[in-house]
């Protein structure tokens, strides 16, 4: 069973949805016993930081998720702000800490006035896997949807497994050991997106 | 690079879907959510689902449309139409919308923009500003520009400057902006391209631009003319046999950066 994890942030029917049509037996909950059955976790949301940490904290979800991805070692997708909360700060709406399972901040796309690009960063863009991944599968360049106005910044960039060009480029996909990352949406990215999360639920990492 | 992005607009009356002209005149198009499926077989970029008549009608979104597309659907929603709350969009949310578009709302009470930007971010919160062209006996002493923001479906004057409203918004928290031109809504006539590109200028979101698309070309003059990180339209995909499948190949044919 994959728990989707449900800490009040964002839209979490698209992705319990999108894995239960490639097949995933998928539960939303928050409940540290049904998240210790799962076999592998997703961490949704879409967000502010401050907010996100704030609401895994208060619904006691912290202990649990240490246990089971950290110690457990059980397979993790961190979506779009659920990547961002791997991090270890961030300076959204001012700074928090993050979980600092993964040495990165999380910065805001800084421009200048000539580049003309937007922030938020929000469409589709495509993204270059420089590495093979299991999630990531057949897929070596593909276009994804991204909807977000910070991204992380790896402090070993060794862990990066795909990339995105925005005014340079970003990490739009890390991974290491059980613990795989996408700034963009799987579950919104139509037919590449849900190849991903088919992969995901087949992926047995050592 | 960032694609721009061509996204088709459902408008719901009931629960039918219907093309307007320049906000009135409904013309019966079909079941949304028929439509819905075959845009998303489609792969189109992003999909809108407004309930216009929400605000005029003084109610929230019927959100049960909203869940049963989200729920066939593997493509970006974005919803609006009678948002007042923080509350109203958790539901909309909650229901599959990726995104909600707040217009009426947040002309009359602007701190809805930075609530929804703390609650969501700023990438959910999509301000949609209608505008109209004043008559020229209709300028009023000590406003400036030719174009006013009109709220409850167009029926009812601001005295906002679509360009200050923008920025505002933008300001205030808004991720994107959906900019639509009343005059042109349903006309086919073309987009406004000076009002489009008005908004671009003095922004720094991405624009959505909307009324009078009427040929493809427009979508390639609205992204190259107009600035727009998207363009929107109905009128073009319901009563002509033109799709967002010819749509992008169009603009992939002519350089255009949209998803082939």
């Amino acid at each position: 069973m994959i728990a989707v994890i449900d800490y009040g942030m964002g839209n979490l029917r698209s992705i319990s949805k999108a894995i239960a049509y490639v097949g995933g037996d998928v539960l939303v909950t928050r409940d540290p016993e049904k998240i210790r059955k799962a076999e592998r976790l997703v961490l949704p949301g879409v967000g502010a930081f401050g907010q996100g940490i704030a609401n895994l904290r208060s619904f006691g979800l912290i202990p649990v998720l240490e246990e089971e991805i950290l110690l457990k070692k059980k397979p993790l997708w961190g979506i779009c702000l659920g990547m961002q909360l791997l991090a270890t700060s961030s300076e959204e709406f001012g700074r928090h800490a993050g979980l600092n399972w993964i040495p990165a901040d999380v910065k805001r796309f800084e421009f200048s006035e000539s580049a003309r690009l937007n922030v938020p960063h929000v469409g589709w863009n495509s993204v270059r896997f420089s590495k093979n991944h299991p999630v990531t599968g057949s897929v070596k360049q593909a276009d994804f949807y991204f909807v977000h106005s910070y991204y992380v910044r790896l402090k070993n960039d060794d862990l990066t497994v795909g990339t995105c060009d925005y005014g340079g480029g970003f990490t739009a996909c890390f991974a290491r050991d059980n613990i795989f990352a996408t700034q963009f949406h799987p579950e919104k990215s139509q037919e590449t997106g849900l190849e991903m999360l088919g992969n995901f639920c087949r992926w047995k990492p050592c | 690079m960032l694609k721009k992005r061509i996204i088709p607009s459902l408008l719901l009356k009931d629960n039918r879907m219907v093309k307007s002209v320049r906000f009135g005149g409904f013309r019966d198009t079909g079941h949304p959510l028929t439509a819905a499926r075959i845009y998303d077989a489609q792969r189109v970029d992003e999909l809108l689902v407004l309930d216009i008549f929400a605000s005029r009608e003084r109610r929230g979104m019927r959100s049960e449309i909203v869940a049963q597309i989200s729920e066939e659907c593997f493509m970006p929603l974005c919803v609006g139409g009678g948002i007042r709350s923080i509350e109203d969009m958790r539901i909309l949310l909650s229901k599959g919308a990726d995104k909600v578009l707040i217009n009426t709302g947040a002309v009359e009470c602007e701190r809805l923009i930075g609530e929804a930007a703390r609650a969501f971010g700023s990438s959910t919160v999509v301000v949609s500003v209608d505008v109209r062209r004043r008559p020229a006996s209709g300028l009023k002493s000590g406003m400036e520009g030719e174009y006013e923001v009109f709220v409850r479906g167009g029926a009812e004057a601001t005295g906002l400057d679509p360009v200050l409203w923008s920025r505002t918004a933008q300001e205030l928290g808004a991720g994107e902006i959906f900019l639509t031109s009343i005059d042109r809504d349903g006309t086919m006539s073309g987009l406004d391209i000076a009002l489009i590109r008005s908004i671009v200028d003095s922004v720094s979101i991405p624009v959505i631009a909307s009324g009078g698309v009427g040929t493809l070309d427009d979508f390639r003059i609205g992204m190259e003319e107009g600035g727009a990180s998207a363009v929107s339209a109905a009128s073009i995909f319901h009563f002509t046999d033109q799709s967002p499948i010819k749509a992008r190949k169009y603009l992939v044919d002519r350089g255009v950066n949209v998803r082939s």
